[in-house]
């Protein structure tokens, strides 16, 4: 099992001519193949900025991002990124919606539009295949989303916020629903947070962020025992008070 | 889900409802309708009783005879047909022309920090002035007239459709480039897609100043159209000519109108374009 994503001292400013701002400051962090990690910090202090980074979508100050052996120059389709809200295209339907990526990275043929058509078989959207999105509900919005960024088959995932903009219910049931699926598929996440109880449900390590520029305060190796780790068992775990108290006094929050 | 309607039998107070929707329909149709009879008899009595002077007013029974003998003599569709002409060619043209240019501009970043001032001098001109210009350049004729209604439009469209473009959501465009989008797909793919509604509203307005355009340069030409109608008539005095030309006018303004409504309607089918608007 070697690390699918390598982070090595990685720094990185934001320039504007009345100033320099540091967004993410010297960060190292290691994400073993098939591992869930969570990345909880207060807003601003450089979440998405660092997902950016390991994207290639920005290029570091300082240090670099290795994914899969390879220095990180440009964005790739190593990677899929889902960001806060679905974004799927209004004008597209479901189906043209979740082959948008093959379609920019030239890879849609007969096979992999197959291989997208099971995914939506299996995750319940096979009949919303030709309506459009505003036609679905959040859930199977966000559904909809995460099969899109699937369909490339990235090597790691990213999760930025990717439930915030669901109400509380919804929340949940989409954060499970999504879980279930990239164990199911047996991919590599990195979900970034700022909330504690969601950080710790999903993940196997959550990394602490500081107030920017962000750096790592802390690491800890969620340990849970429950029999059937999914989201909503995990928050019922008798350890997960524990880390939520410990997460909560590392943010250090102020009203 | 939520979107399949499923059969039911509808109750007595929905049925009542829906009869109220229906009669309120009814209602304000038959009073538009009112509205209009009403102008046009007042009119016609008003001259009858020579209470106006139907000499420099014109009255409706003139006016219908003067679309008659227009349509005897083989002029009404003549005149009509050039200025509608003149008027869609000026408006595709300017929303074409306007698109493109909009492109070019989205595309370079430079070029458009470049060109903003000459834009905003251009945008502020009124046009019009120009025409005389384009008769003297390219001659008096129709080209001249849809340089003129091209014009007209083309700025407003620049400005109009580059907005639209610049206010495309950025995480839709951070989206497919996580993809590996280059510049082209950005633009193919996000970019003039989300902004297609803002174009088909510029076509819109696009529509009334070619009009204006197209009048204005037919009255400088002074050939053939609806335009040149309504300077002949009026030079000559006859003002049932011109009250008739400007009632044509009306009709074949708003009947392009609604094709571009209509049009917008084929476009926009399936609600797409709309979820993301109304969240
Ligand atoms: N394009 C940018 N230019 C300048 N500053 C930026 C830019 N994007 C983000 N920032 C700043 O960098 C900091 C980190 O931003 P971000 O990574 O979005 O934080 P988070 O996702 O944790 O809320 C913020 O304080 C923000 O103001
Ligand atoms: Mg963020």
């Amino acid at each position: 099992m070697g690390a699918v994503v390598k982070v090595h001292n990685l720094s990185m400013k934001y320039h504007s001519i009345n100033s320099e701002i540091a967004a993410v400051e010297n960060i190292n962090l290691s994400v073993e193949e098939g591992e869930f990690v969570s990345i909880v910090g207060p807003s601003g202090c450089g979440k998405s900025t660092l997902l950016s980074l390991i994207a290639g979508l920005l290029l570091p100050s300082e240090g670099q991002v290795i994914i899969e052996g390879k220095q990180v120059i440009g964005s790739s389709h190593q990677v899929g990124y889902m960001l806060q809200r679905d974004h799927l295209f209004e004008w597209r339907t479901i189906l043209e919606n979740v082959v948008l990526g093959l379609e920019i990275t030239h890879t849609l043929n007969p096979e992999t539009k197959g291989s997208v058509t099971r995914l939506l078989d299996t995750y319940g959207l096979a009949d919303f295949k030709d309506k459009y999105p505003n036609q679905l509900s959040g859930g199977m919005r966000q559904r909809a989303a995460l099969i899109r960024t699937l369909a490339t088959d990235p090597k790691i995932l990213l999760l930025d916020e990717a439930f915030s903009s669901l109400d509380y219910q919804t929340r949940l049931a989409v954060a499970e629903d999504i879980y279930m699926i990239i164990k199911r598929e047996n991919k590599t996440a990195v979900l970034v947070t700022h909330d504690i109880a969601e950080s710790i449900s999903m993940a196997d390590r959550v990394v602490v962020l500081t107030r920017r520029p962000g750096s790592i305060k802390s690491v800890y190796n969620i340990e849970l025992s429950c029999d059937n780790r999914t989201p909503m068992n995990s928050r019922e775990a008798p350890e997960f008070r524990h880390y939520f108290n410990q997460i909560w006094k590392d943010l250090d929050v102020h009203v | 889900m939520f979107m399949f309607d499923k059969k039911r039998t509808i109750s007595k107070e929905h049925m009542e409802f829906l009869m109220k929707v229906r009669q309120r329909k009814i209602l304000i149709l038959s009073a538009r309708i009112l509205i209009l009879l009403a102008f046009f008899l007042l009119w016609e009595v008003m001259a009858e009783l020579k209470l106006i002077d139907s000499f420099i007013t014109s009255r409706p029974s003139r006016i219908a005879r003067t679309i008659g003998n227009l349509y005897s003599e083989g002029t009404l569709f003549y005149h009509t047909g050039v200025t509608c002409f003149e008027t869609v060619v000026g408006f595709l043209l300017g929303t074409i022309v306007g698109t493109v240019a909009a492109i070019i501009l989205w595309w370079s970043n430079l070029l458009a920090k470049v060109l903003e001032p000459y834009l905003v001098v251009l945008s502020s001109l009124p046009k019009i002035a120009l025409g005389p210009i384009f008769i003297v350049w390219i001659g008096a004729g129709t080209a001249s007239i849809i340089m003129i209604a091209l014009t007209v439009s083309v700025v407003v469209t620049i400005l109009e459709v580059l907005n639209g473009f610049l206010a495309v959501d950025q995480d839709k465009i951070k989206l497919v480039k996580t993809f590996g989008a280059n510049r082209l797909q950005v633009f193919t793919k996000v970019v003039m897609p989300s902004t297609i509604p803002v174009i088909i509203n510029s076509l819109k307005v696009n529509i009334g100043l070619s009009w204006v355009g197209v009048i204005v340069g037919e009255f400088l030409v002074s050939k053939a159209g609806l335009g040149y109608l309504i300077v002949y008539g009026g030079q000559v005095f006859q003002l049932d000519l011109v009250m008739t030309t400007v009632l044509i006018l009306s009709a074949a303004a708003a009947l392009m109108y609604q094709g571009v409504v209509y049009l917008e309607k084929l476009l926009m089918k399936n609600g797409r374009y709309t979820s993301d608007k109304i969240e």
